[in-house]
């Protein structure tokens, strides 16, 4: 317990969230994050490409409420995909871990201390939410999405043994270096981005722990999927059988 | 080794052992020429019951969905008294 305290003292978290039209949500997240983070030394870096719903006016107006050097704007001028965007913030992360998150509550902060907790414990490199243990769940999804879920977490465990339970999940945290190591060697975009990486991770040996996480569907504003997700999602299997 | 890689050897040296199977008839003829499609066949039997038992154990948490809208209700408020502009959405 002793070590688990000294490591919250000497530790910096930097949680990178990229945005595009997230106004209310972002504001949201981070009231939550803070709440939830007390003692813990972190940053948020918001990367934001260029929403013009005036995401970047909000996280102006909550610098001025938790700090200019709590909250970090890096704006983007457009959308230029995730992967970038996390490259982006890294850059401009000083922690030596670093969380990445959606924007949209669909990931919510109340976990985060599970994350650093179980990175403290374990020494992992890659603490990554899964949806798919006990303690976990979703909230929104229909049957009918939850079987493509299903579906596509059994092709994924059969063709590529990826060593964790939940590829397409987002919410992780990472060692710094881990993560400049691992976020140079990925292409995909899109959600196969995520699979890529812990994929990736894990051939490199890694040490990566999971968490369970509950998902709840977004709550504001419209959802980002597209319809070719599931041929998107086959394509990305494909490709990391050949690559990786 | 690309993992595309290990599939495929895994694939040849089941057939390598299918083959010499069949050469050296240790079981009879007819029984090895469907050993393939057995194995198939328990293939996808065992991803359907993979899929089966994930969906089974794939909880949905309506409660986290009333948690999260009172942790909302709770920014908000706290948002709105610092000033941000969290008003209509």
């Amino acid at each position: 317990m002793d070590e688990l305290h000294q490591q919250k003292e000497t530790n910096k978290y930097s949680i990178i969230i990229p945005t595009y039209n997230e106004r209310l949500n972002v504001a949201l997240i981070v009231y939550l994050v803070f709440k939830h983070l007390k003692d813990v030394d972190f940053e948020i870096i918001v990367v934001d490409d260029g929403s013009p719903d005036g995401t970047q006016d909000i996280v102006k107006q909550l610098q001025k409420v938790y700090g200019e050097n709590r909250i970090l704007l890096r704006a983007r001028p457009r959308k230029l995909g995730l992967g970038t965007a996390y490259i982006h913030g890294l850059k401009h992360a000083s922690g030596n871990f670093v969380v990445i998150m959606d924007a949209d509550l669909s990931h919510h902060p109340k976990y985060l201390p599970n994350f650093i907790r179980k990175q403290a414990e374990t020494g992992a490199s890659i603490v990554t939410g899964t949806r798919y243990v006990n303690g976990g769940g979703v909230h929104g999804w229909n049957l009918m999405r939850k079987l493509t879920s299903r579906g596509a977490n059994v092709l994924a465990q059969t063709f590529l043994w990826p060593g964790v339970s939940d590829l397409t999940g987002s919410f992780r945290l990472y060692k710094r270096s881990v993560l400049e190591d691992v976020i140079n060697s990925c292409v995909s975009k899109g959600y196969v981005f995520q699979m890529e990486m812990i994929v990736r991770a894990s051939r490199k040996g890694y040490h990566i722990e999971e968490v369970p996480i509950t998902f709840v569907d977004r709550v504001y504003g419209s959802s980002k999927l597209g319809g070719s997700e599931i041929v998107e999602y086959l394509k990305g299997l494909v490709y990391l059988l050949v690559t990786t | 080794m690309k993992h595309i890689v290990k599939i495929l050897t895994l694939l040849v040296a089941i057939t390598a052992f299918w083959i010499g199977l069949l050469e050296t008839s240790i079981l009879p003829r007819s029984y090895t020429w469907l050993l393939p499609i057995y194995f198939i066949i328990t293939l996808g039997c065992y991803g359907l019951l993979m899929v089966g038992v994930g969906l089974i154990q794939f909880r949905t948490c309506p409660e986290e969905a009333v948690l999260l809208q009172k942790d909302v209700i709770e920014a908000r408020e706290f948002l709105k008294q610092k000033g941000v502009d969290v008003g209509s959405d």
